[in-house]
């Protein structure tokens, strides 16, 4: 059965925060809420946290408190809001204490997540900054004696352009000043008068990490504590028939042996004790195992071309008179397979309950969101629960993050007062995090006789790349799913464009006269899905821009000439002829195919996106080396242009640039999740290899600053275009089109065969 | 029975069963955050540190055959107040995102440049091969290596 979803304004509406429905128009894409007050809107979040003091906090000490609704996850985001406090505030960054993500303490922003984070929190601090320093201001002026315009302040301290006594925000500022809602009405200072923004401040999380000071939730440690392990069943959906939880419970240092339906964990006084105690439960317990999983390889997608699913038109732009002058049709499939986000660490999470409340310690992407759930899945009540963020390893998305926090939680409630550390195994986070949803995405486009494409077609079937908690109608958190009177997950959803999810980057920038694209969002998932960095945009992009070469090589166009000659953003054709001027591409210098020695072929490709269509601009050209014998790809070089619009740390946006290459060139080069009909797989790194460092490519990355123009997030920009120009470096070099991933050697060589 | 340890130049004891793996007696024991749990059978390194400056996988390491060497992690190599070469020279170059598998990339690196001083590209390239990074910091890691390699040489 198949369910068809035309977008209309009356469905095309979803839930947000639970309880506050909001439609958004089709043709003013503007918010309207049915529930909600009339307020009038704030600028970032602060629309939806709108207290000064909720932000920002000025003691008399000399020292400023930030919060921050969103989290550290290697990004560097505490370190680019502080540049931005600083720089409105007019105070050393030294000064600053940044408190994030605690639902005790802190805005909620719902997730760090989607490159949104200086766009939402940081839109919402330089607000609530401008705000309160020109509340002090005023106040110095009162004190003083003069007006406003005739103050200078330097680091908290305020003097008048005349000379004389001046005031400081630290004996000015009082509890009662910033007690009351924003009024959006302080605009933040112009670019020009910048001081941090724009400067590459160091992070300020790194010293601690290279000298082993507490960085993580791994590193925590609590009176009492105790160590946790989980138990996962043998398949997902296998079912426990029994276990000898005696045997378990007679071992060295064990304090709590959990069983709970299908959840299985225990608790030991130490660490190794707990890991020995979890092994030997894994080893007594026996699983009913239904052999429901879905073929694995490249059997995957036809089967989910037929499955079940909610079909959307995204795109339906009309020309019928430009799609009939198209005298030649292309059409070509690419897939990519299910794949990890294999964090180094295992997702870890600190629980401790106190008669009937709760504190967690983890590293969720979203503290307020995970509450909700575990406030679900506990049965108890939110105003009970804390959730505290603390760093953890890098996520790239759903991780077991959330997971294990209601893991921690639910064995921690079996010792009343008594923290318990919980840390998945490696193969515990390969086995259950959700994975990035395997895509098969069918493109086809016509075109005319001056080799311009006049019709475009892009297909995709998919599982949902969101199933994070905070759902209305479920509870995503594992365990949930598995105890004796278990809940259940939330159905498959997709992310509504402009951003979208499954069809992130489906949507061309390209203009042409006549498109289409459609997302089959598949409605039964039997491995478990969710977010990972970039959701549909890799897959994505990868099939568009690899799409756009065979377009341009059938015009007889160079690939990047065909690129701008279809573009119409000024911005995107400018990263575009930034990195071909680095790279030094030559115009249809055929053949770039450089055979270096016998048995390598040498290529060069370019790829391009602007991330969602609305954030990052990013263009990449590779250089890869095929050996024809091992069937290795080897990425020699990459150079990339970005542009982010108002850059607020240089250093910090390459570094995340860098990465993204590096992230997606092992992605595309090596990674795919494997499983039979009953078990996954994948259990450690050798079953799942990653880029390593001889393979590492050589970068040279370059940004396009435009301090006038909004920020837009960059943490995602780089792998679609990094994958597309992989890709089409590949095809340039050996004259075969690999339009599966991963390029591993065992595909190359049967491509090359 | 106890287990006697000589970490960062201190002697400690601990009451963990002898096949204790040296990572849990290291991080709960004697409060080392440096070295961290990935993947538990030596593929990550995530958990090097230094015996008799060779760097070892901690996760499989029995600590009990560590008894007899001097065993160094990150915390010894320097302080916030007082930064080795190599800490410095990652701080310089930033070379982290999430950190998690830069004490290990660390670790590495010194019995690298202890064994050899100056090493080139590829040779750094070839000793960090079996450590995994998962942010895609690998370059920044390479340039801070080669940064503390010039400045300790």
């Amino acid at each position: 059965m198949k369910a068809t979803t035309q977008l209309t304004p009356s469905r095309r509406s979803f839930l947000k925060a639970g309880t506050l429905t909001i439609a958004f128009s089709w043709s003013a894409f503007a918010p309207v809420s049915a529930q909600a007050p009339a307020m009038a809107p704030l600028p970032g979040s602060l629309n939806s946290n709108r207290m000064l003091d909720g932000w920002l906090r000025i003691h008399p000490n000399g020292t400023v408190t930030v919060f921050t609704g969103k989290v550290e996850l290697g990004q560097g985001i505490l370190t680019a809001l502080s540049q931005m406090v600083a720089d409105e505030l007019d105070v050393e960054v030294k000064r600053l204490e940044i408190i994030s993500g605690d639902t005790a303490r802190t805005p909620n922003e719902g997730y760090t997540a989607g490159s949104l984070s200086v766009q939402d929190s940081g839109t919402a601090l330089r607000y609530a900054c401008a705000e309160a320093r020109g509340l002090l201001l005023q106040a110095a002026a009162t004190k003083l004696g003069v007006p406003v315009s005739e103050l200078n302040v330097r680091d908290g301290s305020i003097s008048k352009t005349s000379g004389g006594a001046g005031a400081s925000y630290w004996e000015l500022t009082s509890e009662a000043m910033l007690r009351h809602e924003a009024t959006g009405k302080t605009a933040p200072k112009p670019s020009s008068q910048h001081r941090l923004i724009g400067q590459s401040l160091q992070r300020r999380d790194i010293p601690a990490k290279v000298t082993g000071g507490e960085a993580y939730v791994q590193d925590m440690r609590l009176p009492k504590m105790v160590y946790g392990r989980v138990v996962r069943p043998s398949s997902p959906r296998a079912r426990l028939i029994s276990v000898d939880e005696a045997v378990v419970r007679r071992m060295p240092g064990v304090v709590a042996v959990l069983r709970d339906g299908n959840f299985l964990a225990v608790a030991a006084k130490r660490e190794e004790q707990a890991i020995a105690a979890s092994r030997a439960m894994m080893a007594s317990a026996k699983w009913d195992e239904p052999a429901d999983l879905p073929p694995s390889g490249a059997a995957l997608f036809p089967y989910m071309k037929q499955q079940r699913a909610q079909v959307t038109v995204v795109s339906d732009k009309k020309d019928a008179i430009a799609a009939a002058t198209g005298v030649r049709t292309l059409e070509s499939e690419f897939t990519r397979p299910y794949a990890a986000h294999a964090p180094i660490g295992p997702s870890c999470a600190v629980a401790q309950w106190d008669a009937d409340k709760l504190r967690v310690w983890c590293h969720s992407q979203g503290v307020f969101p995970l509450r909700g759930d575990l406030a679900k899945a506990l049965r108890t009540p939110v105003d009970n629960i804390t959730v505290i963020n603390r760093e953890g390893s890098g996520c790239y998305g759903q991780t077991g993050a959330d997971d294990v926090a209601m893991d921690a939680a639910l064995l921690a409630r079996a010792l009343p007062g008594v923290p318990v550390k919980l840390q998945w195994m490696r193969e515990d986070e390969f086995g259950w995090e959700p994975l990035g949803s395997p895509m098969v995405m069918k493109l086809k486009a016509s075109l005319d006789s001056a080799g311009k494409v006049v019709d475009w077609t892009h297909e995709l079937w998919s599982y949902t790349h969101n199933s994070r908690p905070l759902d209305p109608d479920g509870v995503n958190l594992l365990a949930a799913w598995h105890l004796q009177k278990p809940l259940t997950a939330a159905p498959a959803r997709n992310i509504p464009q402009p951003s979208g999810g499954s069809d992130r980057n489906a949507l061309p920038l390209y203009v042409f006269p006549q498109q289409k694209v459609i997302n089959r969002l598949l409605l039964d998932a039997p491995i478990r899905t969710s977010a990972l960095r970039t959701l549909g945009a890799y897959p994505n992009t990868f099939a568009l821009e690899s799409f756009m070469d065979e377009l341009a090589g059938a015009a007889g166009v160079d690939k990047l000439e065909f690129r701008l000659q279809h573009l119409s953003d000024q911005r995107a054709k400018a990263v575009l002829e930034r990195v071909a001027s680095m790279a030094q591409w030559q115009s249809n210098a055929l053949p770039t195919v450089v055979k270096a020695n016998a048995g390598v072929l040498k290529g060069r490709g370019v790829g391009f996106s602007k991330y969602k269509n609305l954030a990052v601009y990013c263009a990449v050209i590779v250089d890869v080396a095929v050996d024809t014998q091992s069937g290795a790809v080897r990425v020699e070089k990459a150079w990339s242009a970005v542009d982010a619009g108002l850059v607020i740390n240089p250093d910090g946006l390459r570094n995340q640039i860098e990465g993204g290459i590096i992230q997606s060139t092992s992605w595309t080069l090596h990674e795919a999740m494997k499983n039979d009909a009953t078990y996954k797989l994948t259990r450690n790194w050798s079953d799942y290899p990653i880029l390593r460092f001889p393979e590492v490519p050589v970068l040279k990355v370059e940004l396009i600053n435009r301090p006038e123009e909004r920020s837009l997030g960059v943490g995602e920009g780089a792998q679609g275009p990094t994958v597309a120009a992989i890709a089409n470096a590949f095809a340039n070099a050996t004259g075969k089109r690999l339009r599966d991933l991963p390029f591993n050697p065992e595909r190359v060589k049967q491509a090359l065969a | 029975m106890t287990i006697s340890l000589t970490v960062n130049g201190i002697r400690h004891r601990s009451a963990a069963a002898p096949d204790t793996p040296l990572l849990y007696v290291l991080r709960n024991d004697i409060g080392i955050n440096s070295a961290k749990y990935g993947c538990g059978i030596a593929q990550c390194g995530a958990c090097t540190v230094l015996i008799d400056g060779k760097a070892v996988r901690s996760c499989v390491h029995p600590a009990s055959a560590a008894s007899k060497g001097k065993i160094t992690t990150l915390e010894g190599l320097g302080s916030p107040d007082k930064l080795h070469a190599l800490q410095k020279a990652f701080i310089e170059e930033q070379a982290a995102q999430c950190g998690y598998c830069i004490s290990g990339m660390i670790m590495t690196a010194k019995a690298l440049l202890d064994r050899v001083p100056n090493p080139s590209e590829s040779e750094i390239r070839e000793a960090m091969a079996n450590n995994l990074c998962r942010c895609g910091t690998h370059t920044r890691i390479l340039s801070a290596i080669a940064r503390a390699a010039k400045e300790l040489a």
